[in-house]
């Protein structure tokens, strides 16, 4: 039996960009160049190693995402995947995290799985949540936050490096792992992988296909709202000193005179 | 009052200082309601209600150990349904914000994570944000169900409000999901003696430019000197100098202490996403260009090699 891998990839602006928001308060797409967010590039990488270990698998990488967002789906089917799904709609625009989720979970099973694996958070939302609002909503384990991910025997283990503990996990599949930017460097696509992609399969899916109303997503169907959004005004130029023998006394006076010491 | 459910990090009895900081965010909302679980749990009840919980709700069950974040969850929808409150507050670590998020989805309500900052508002509160490495400060509120939010360390102060305090025993049935991912084996993290990174009122970090494990040395010294938390750059992590645990920014820990001074980092987007939020910023480094002095309240151009060894000397003669 074939083992189904999907993985969730998120499209957001270049962290490098000035990234802002729009008058909306939604990300601003326009600005700035988007990208597969590079955690994700993470999660692509653990399923392509465990698609390699096992005897037959595939992979499906998974946006939510607007046009552009096949870009990342590009990138991904370009490490390796399989295929792609791309849900896209002009109502999704402004989803917060319980509208995005709702609709990754229902195109995840739409998809169908043995595993999901998606990065340890986006670039942009930062949020960091996802893999275990999808865990919840589709009534399976969540093994999220894993620096090492092994499947083998219907079992998926991992270890989990939390604040006070590191720890070593186990759940039967299905499941849903999430993976940390401790798990491994994330291959670059080879000219043979990025000439592949462009033969591979984009599924494309819409609300309807996935029996989800309008205003239960996008800025309307959100259950969060933004009220506001302010540039955070420059640092005031600091005091900047040249070390000419006296840097570290100099920066004791500094530390001294805030109090520091 | 409205009853607010504070979400309490604890580890064996001993409550963390961001639960203390909550704990004040709480109170501009209403009457805190705090939530132990597992090993311990009982013996929060004085710190919390030294810092204004109103009633400590405990559960203990070896399910909370064996197994991930599930038990957890079922114990504060638990709480959720015997309390009714106007919100629930949960400090933002990593399992924090997990669990948050899970009971958000099951009440169905939105959640807020990473809030550094909350207040009352018309609609319910409202929380401020740092976003895209903290160049914007938004405003946000939960618009559907009860507000769950998540708080990051260093939002608040830790203020005595004396309360009842009062210990309820949590009643708690655990769902057929709760023992879904088991915990196999675990180590703890074996204690510095330093502060918590991210509680740490100063930070003291190094990066690729400390150039070695065993120079990692000097940090310390200067960071022992002023009683801080040791803090490392990506680079100088994935370098295998400093643990992971350590590393400051975007896929580490977040910080947003009194004082940090960076030694040898240059100042990339990821690092500043995780120490932008500091109050007063200081760095050393040898290349006058380094982004890290756009930030910075005061700047050493220079060798770290020759400054900090010079800063700590002049740390503890100052100190006595
Ligand atoms: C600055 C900022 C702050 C925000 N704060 C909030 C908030 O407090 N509450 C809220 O409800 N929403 C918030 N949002 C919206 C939220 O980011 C999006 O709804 C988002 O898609 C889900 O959250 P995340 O990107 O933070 O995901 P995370 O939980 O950080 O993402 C973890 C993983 O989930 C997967 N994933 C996430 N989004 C997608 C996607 N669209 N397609 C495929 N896979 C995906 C990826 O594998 C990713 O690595 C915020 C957005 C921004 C830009
Ligand atoms: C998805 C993603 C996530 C990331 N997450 C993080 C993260 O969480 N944290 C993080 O830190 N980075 C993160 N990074 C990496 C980040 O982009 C930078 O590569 C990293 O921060 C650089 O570390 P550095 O400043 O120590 O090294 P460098 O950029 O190499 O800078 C070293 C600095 O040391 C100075 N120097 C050298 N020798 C001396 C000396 N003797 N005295 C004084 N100064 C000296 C140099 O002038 C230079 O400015 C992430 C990257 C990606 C893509």
């Amino acid at each position: 039996m074939s083992l189904r891998i999907v993985v969730c990839v998120k499209y957001v602006p270049d962290a490098t960009g000035d990234r802002k928001f729009a008058d909306d308060l939604t990300v601003d797409r326009d600005d700035v160049d988007g990208l597969l967010s590079e955690l994700d590039e993470y999660a692509v990488e653990q399923a392509l190693q465990i698609a390699e270990e096992a005897d037959d698998a595939e992979v499906t990488v998974l946006t939510v995402g607007p046009e552009d967002a096949k870009d990342a789906l590009r990138k991904a089917l370009s490490m390796g995947a399989d295929k792609a799904v791309h849900v896209e709609d002009d109502d999704l625009h402004g989803s917060d995290v319980m509208a995005t989720s709702l609709v990754l979970a229902k195109a995840i099973e739409k998809t169908g799985y043995d595993v999901v694996i998606a990065g340890m958070a986006s670039t942009d939302g930062t949020m960091g949540v996802l893999p275990a609002i999808l865990a919840e909503r589709l009534g399976v384990p969540q093994v999220t936050l894993l620096s090492e991910v092994k499947i083998e025997d219907g079992k998926v283990t991992g270890r989990r490096d939390g604040d006070s503990a590191s720890e070593q996990l186990e759940a039967s599949l299905p499941a849903v792992v999430s993976v940390t930017d401790q798990s491994g460097e994330a291959r670059y696509p080879s000219f043979k992988g990025i000439m592949a992609a462009k033969k591979k399969p984009v599924e494309s899916l819409e609300l309807d296909d996935l029996d989800i109303d309008a205003d239960e997503v996008g800025l309307e169907g959100s259950w969060t709202a933004v009220d506001s959004a302010a540039e955070r005004p420059a640092r005031t130029a600091g005091t900047i000193v040249k070390d000419e023998g006296e840097g570290g006394k100099q920066l004791a006076e500094y530390l001294a005179s805030q109090k520091f010491i | 009052m409205a009853e607010i459910l504070v979400y309490v990090d604890h580890v064996d009895g001993a409550v963390r200082k961001p639960t203390l900081e909550l704990l004040t965010l709480a109170r501009r909302l209403g009457d805190p309601v705090a939530v132990a679980l597992g090993n311990g749990a009982a013996d929060t009840a004085a710190a919390l209600a030294e810092h204004g919980a109103v009633k400590v709700l405990t559960a203990d069950a070896p399910e909370f150990a064996e197994y991930l974040v599930v038990p957890k969850v079922d114990a504060l929808q638990a709480a959720y349904e015997a309390v009714s409150p106007a919100a629930v507050l949960v400090p933002s670590s990593a399992e924090g914000k997990e669990i948050a998020a899970r009971l958000a989805v099951r009440i169905g309500s939105g959640i807020i994570t990473d809030a550094v900052d909350l207040e009352a508002g018309d609609e319910g509160p409202v929380a401020t944000q740092a976003a895209f490495a903290a160049s914007f400060t938004t405003k946000s509120r939960v618009s559907k169900g009860t507000p769950v939010i998540t708080v990051k360390p260093n939002s608040a102060p830790v203020e005595a409000a004396p309360a009842a305090g009062a210990v309820e025993a949590l009643a708690v049935s655990f769902g057929p999901l709760a023992t879904g991912t088991k915990v196999t084996a675990r180590t703890p993290r074996e204690s510095t003696g330093r502060p918590e990174l991210t509680e740490a009122a100063i930070v003291v970090s190094g990066g690729r430019g400390v150039n070695g494990a065993e120079n990692f040395a000097i940090i310390e010294a200067l960071a022992d000197s002023l009683g801080a938390a040791v803090g490392a750059s990506r680079a100088a992590v994935d370098a295998g100098w400093y643990p992971h645990a350590n590393q400051v920014g975007q896929t580490g820990k977040s910080v947003s202490p009194q004082l940090y001074i960076a030694s040898g980092i240059s100042g990339a987007i990821q690092h500043r996403a995780g120490m932008q939020t500091s109050k007063t910023i200081v760095a050393i480094n040898k290349d006058a260009e380094a982004p890290i002095f756009d930030l910075v309240d005061y700047g050493v151009v220079g060798d770290l090699f020759d400054v900090v060894p010079q800063l700590t000397a002049e740390v503890q003669a100052r100190k006595g």
